[in-house]
């Protein structure tokens, strides 16, 4: 048993919902209970889209337990199939089916429907909403693909983006344009917009291009084995990996086509002195094991910041995102505990997160400015207009994504300046941060009602942390800091002072430390 | 008292054939109501022992991560609980200290069972009693199913609050008992229309928290705010409690005539109840008329989600000027529902359950002006030229009682208010 309080991925049939719902053509049928459709809004409210998922629910219910929860199985499997006329059908359990081991797959099996029914295994107790999702469209492959004659041009296949995926939708035109830059046609973009007889010329191309390995790479792995298409290893989100996406490419396909940069803007913008106060940021970065490795390379590389700690939710990255972090000289944090990566935030004090909505929540409540690079995803997610992550323009729209929750290079000096000003009390807030709310005093205890939560016992306890005590005057001084870097002097000043053996800190101890780690 | 009231109509739709179809559900699990049920209770944790599933509905439902730390957790039950149910039990223990350990200022417990963990029969009365022992006088340790297998959406709150009520002391004092969970600002106004009409003491379920005079005893007379209090109703009454039968107290015709049930049986005369009624009723009328003049002459469709439905369908074809097509409910109590079902006038299908594929079906053919309906089929519905109200927002909303009634009537309008300014009116 494990206490959770929020999930970063939902259980597996979610991600094969996913799968089926970016897919036409393809239903699901799932033996779930009464309340299991509430997943449909995640895709009609969330991704806004106009129509219901593709999925059947047979919704059986305790008085079903006792009779016949098999039938029941058959008559919504035959229903859909009537109803909804699809090309080829998967089955499976949520949860709940998982017990009553009614097997979906061979009750589907034994019904001689005449389009392809494709059985799912997705152990909903042990694994999570991306393996689901790459399961699933795995066995889809597996079923339908067949092996073909490849297609005179150069093409590939593009796989991993699905529905409800964190900007997948324009990700998918910016590398298909890319891809036709450099000379290559794109077979079959699967699961999102691809139907089953689309996924059945997938052995057409030449290799695939993997987008999204967690919800692709067994996919991948399938068609180089049994069509002998490579699949491409870099991920093109940033500058750099978008770079070495293409040389990937070229490698794969001779193409030597000369590629026009001219939109990308993020180089340059980054080398503007306005840029400068971007300089050694100290940033955490959490999410999905791709995005964080890509969102790393471009916070250090690109933008100059220092990568300050790093982890991921999905223990499937786990090696890779280890090994990255070891890279940057820093711990990776391999949790799905939400409440764990609060804690680590908190410890860390960096000037920026780069992570999930729910990092975003932690940053609102620690005051830590937050730009989001990756799923879990929330309704702002889903932007009415073009905004990948992927390709140039996306190095583009993550520059701009990520510097605007931090303040902006002369605001930084006149806070500095000005810091006793009336009007850069902390209660104010920065200007562009929306509205002109004051900031909660206590965040965890008015969000959380009456009752403040323990962590926020911890962040408000000014005078007592570690073995350190703050003295008046130097804990006076503390607060004229802006509160954006205060975090960061504070857990210097405490550093330097543990260093230094000292058990209280003064007014000196404090601008020692500071001149200390001036840079 | 009742003499401004509009005659109810010739022919309700108490004695109307009620549908019944059976297939696929596209509603909640009673889990859901754990989102307003934790905010009311407020020194109560709902602990869900359940899967990953219920966890995600959870964090969906609540639409954005509003609280910091909520005061709700799901224990996930994983591989090795599912192999030996003692050791669930003990895993059920070890979470449940750790969870107590990191918030002392938790009073009450709810340990809430799900569909797994009803389906591997893993007794939570059994755990629940033996918490108490361990954790009390601290700590009191329930448990109710907001399970899917067993529970429709509101029905979490029903199973939740009929938890309770075998725990509430014995009283034989007269006392009125309001059962529902309002929101504190809507539940103060009724303390207070009450208080005017000289009732009281009055006592509610759910209190605030665990140190309420709350008891229950065979001098309690107990008014229902909500339409879907079922096996609440049915505890309370095991308890000696009598229930006083209203029509519920939306709009100003449902609110009029729910406390005038109470003030009836409490003998408030007609005088003082118009004395005290009179203005609101006026504000409320005012509101009414204001909000909504988009819904007169419009049709209506409601598909099941709360039970709500029927007494909400009563407010906008009396007070609003609306016609119903259809009005869908997940379940239908004559006890509960009757008194409703005798003001709305015949002429709608009223139907229990669902299948939502051929209701689908016929709400297309209705072209209803206006489609009640949840958060999963309102975009496609949308999609396809209908205007739609989702139907939870009725339920996280105040809505009762007088100073609601013109926001309830405005909560209908909205959308196709917002069509006509988008220039989109639907036909």
């Amino acid at each position: 048993m494990k206490l959770t309080v929020w999930t970063y991925e939902g259980p597996p049939h979610v991600g094969a919902m996913r799968v089926a719902t970016g897919m036409t053509g393809l239903h699901y049928v799932l033996h779930a209970p009464q309340g299991d459709t509430y997943a449909d809004l995640l895709f009609t409210m969330i991704e806004r889209r106009d129509h219901r998922p593709p999925v059947t629910y047979t919704t059986f219910q305790a008085r079903d337990l006792g009779s016949d929860t098999a039938g029941l199985f058959k008559t919504s499997c035959q229903d859909a199939y009537d109803r909804f006329q699809p090309e080829a059908i998967i089955v499976g359990a949520s949860c709940t089916a998982e017990l009553i081991q009614d097997d979906p797959g061979g009750l589907a099996e034994t019904m001689g429907l005449d389009i392809p029914v494709i059985p799912l295994e997705l152990p909903s107790y042990q694994r999570k909403e991306n393996f689901g999702a790459d399961e699933t469209f795995f066995q889809i492959v597996r079923h339908l693909a067949k092996p073909m004659e490849r297609t005179e041009r150069i093409t590939c296949n593009i796989l991993g983006p699905t529905a409800l995926g964190f900007r997948h939708r324009d990700d998918i035109q910016e590398i298909t344009n890319l891809l036709y830059e450099l000379g290559v046609e794109v077979n079959v973009t699967a699961p999102m917009t691809a139907t089953p007889s689309d996924i059945a010329k997938m052995g057409q191309a030449h290799f695939n291009v993997l987008l999204y390995p967690e919800t692709g790479e067994q996919a991948a792995r399938y068609c180089e084995r049994t069509f002998g298409q490579p699949y491409t290893k870099v991920v093109p989100i940033g500058t750099g990996a978008t770079h070495d996406f293409i040389a990937e490419i070229r490698d794969l396909t001779g193409s030597t086509v000369e590629l026009d940069t001219d939109r990308l803007r993020q180089t340059w913008w980054s080398r503007s002195v306005d840029s400068t106060y971007l300089t050694g940021k100290r940033v955490f970065i959490f999410g999905d094991g791709t995005h964080v490795k890509a969102a790393a390379r471009i916070a250090r590389d690109e933008m100059g910041f220092e990568v300050a700690g790093m982890g991921c939710y999905n223990r499937e990255m786990a090696r890779d995102i280890r090994a990255v972090a070891k890279e940057y000289g820093v711990e990776a944090l391999i949790t799905d505990d939400y409440l764990e990566v609060e804690r680590a935030i908190e410890a860390l004090q960096p000037e920026m997160i780069l992570g999930t909505q729910m990092e975003r929540h932690i940053g609102k409540r620690l005051g830590i400015p937050c730009a989001v690079i990756s799923a879990p995803v929330h309704v702002q997610d889903f932007p009415a207009r073009y905004s990948p992550q992927m390709g140039f323009e996306g190095a583009n729209v993550i520059f701009d994504t990520w510097i605007h929750p931090l303040v902006m290079g002369l605001e930084e000096h006149l806070l500095h300046m000005f810091r006793d000003d009336f009007e850069f009390h902390d209660a104010a807030g920065p200007s562009h941060h929306g509205g002109h709310a004051p900031k909660p005093l206590e965040p965890a205890a008015s969000e959380g009602g009456s009752m403040p939560s323990e962590v926020a016992h911890v962040a408000n306890d000014p005078v007592q942390d570690g073995n350190v005590i703050w003295l008046a005057a130097a804990e006076k001084e503390l607060k004229k800091i802006p509160f954006f870097v205060r975090g960061k002097a504070r857990r210097n000043t405490e550093t330097y002072a543990t260093q230094k053996g000292l058990a209280e800190i003064s007014l000196d101890t404090l601008y020692e430390a500071k001149a200390h780690y001036a840079r | 008292m009742t003499d401004l009231m509009p005659p109810p109509p010739a022919l309700g739709c108490r004695s109307s054939p009620v549908l019944k179809q059976r297939g696929q559900r596209e509603v909640f699990c009673g889990l859901t109501g754990i989102i307003w049920l934790h905010r009311k209770i407020q020194d109560a944790f709902f602990l869900v022992v359940g899967s990953r599933t219920c966890a995600h509905l959870l964090q969906s439902a609540a639409g954005v991560m509003i609280f910091a730390e909520p005061r709700f957790g799901t224990a996930i039950l994983e591989e090795s609980d599912l192999a030996g149910l003692n050791d669930a039990h003990a895993e059920l223990d070890r979470t449940v200290q750790q969870l107590l350990a990191r918030r002392p200022d938790i009073r009450q417990l709810f340990l809430v069972g799900s569909c797994p963990s009803e389906v591997i029969k893993l007794d939570l009365s059994r755990a629940a009693e033996r918490l108490t022992q361990e954790f009390a006088p601290k700590v009191r340790v329930l448990e109710y199913s907001g399970s899917g297998i067993e529970t429709t959406f509101t029905q979490g709150e029903d199973a939740c609050l009929a938890s309770m009520v075998p725990v509430l002391p014995t009283t034989d004092a007269r006392e009125l008992m309001v059962v529902g969970a309002l929101p504190d600002v809507v539940e103060d106004q009724m303390l207070s229309l009450l208080a005017d009409l000289g009732i009281g003491p009055v006592r509610v379920l759910p209190a605030r928290n665990i140190d309420s005079e709350t008891a229950v005893g065979p001098n309690t007379v107990f008014a229902l705010t909500q339409p879907f209090l079922g096996e609440t109703h049915a505890a309370l009454e095991r308890r000696g409690a009598r229930h006083l039968a209203a029509p519920f107290p939306f709009g100003e015709e449902g609110t009029t005539a729910w406390l005038a049930a109470i003030a009836k049986e409490f003998g408030v005369s007609d005088e003082r109840f118009n004395k005290v009624t009179e203005a609101p009723r006026r504000r409320a009328r005012q509101a009414i008329a204001q909000a909504s003049e988009p819904l007169h002459s419009k049709s209506v469709f409601f598909f099941p989600d709360s039970q709500l439905e029927i007494p909400l369908a009563r407010f906008l074809t009396r007070e609003c000027g609306m016609s119903a097509v259809e009005v869908g409910s997940p379940y239908i109590h004559d006890a509960l529902h009757g008194p409703d079902l005798d003001l709305l006038p015949a002429g709608p299908q009223i139907s229990e359950g669902q299948d939502v594929d051929l209701q689908l079906d016929r709400c297309r053919e209705a072209r209803p002006d206006l489609t009640v309906c949840g958060l999963g089929l309102a975009n496609p519905l949308e999609a396809e030229g209908l205007s739609t109200k989702w139907a939870i927002e009725l339920v996280f909303t105040p809505v009762h009682f007088y100073e609601q009634a013109g926001d309830l009537a405005s909560l209908f309008a909205r959308p196709l208010r917002r069509k006509n300014i988008l220039g989109m009116a639907a036909e």
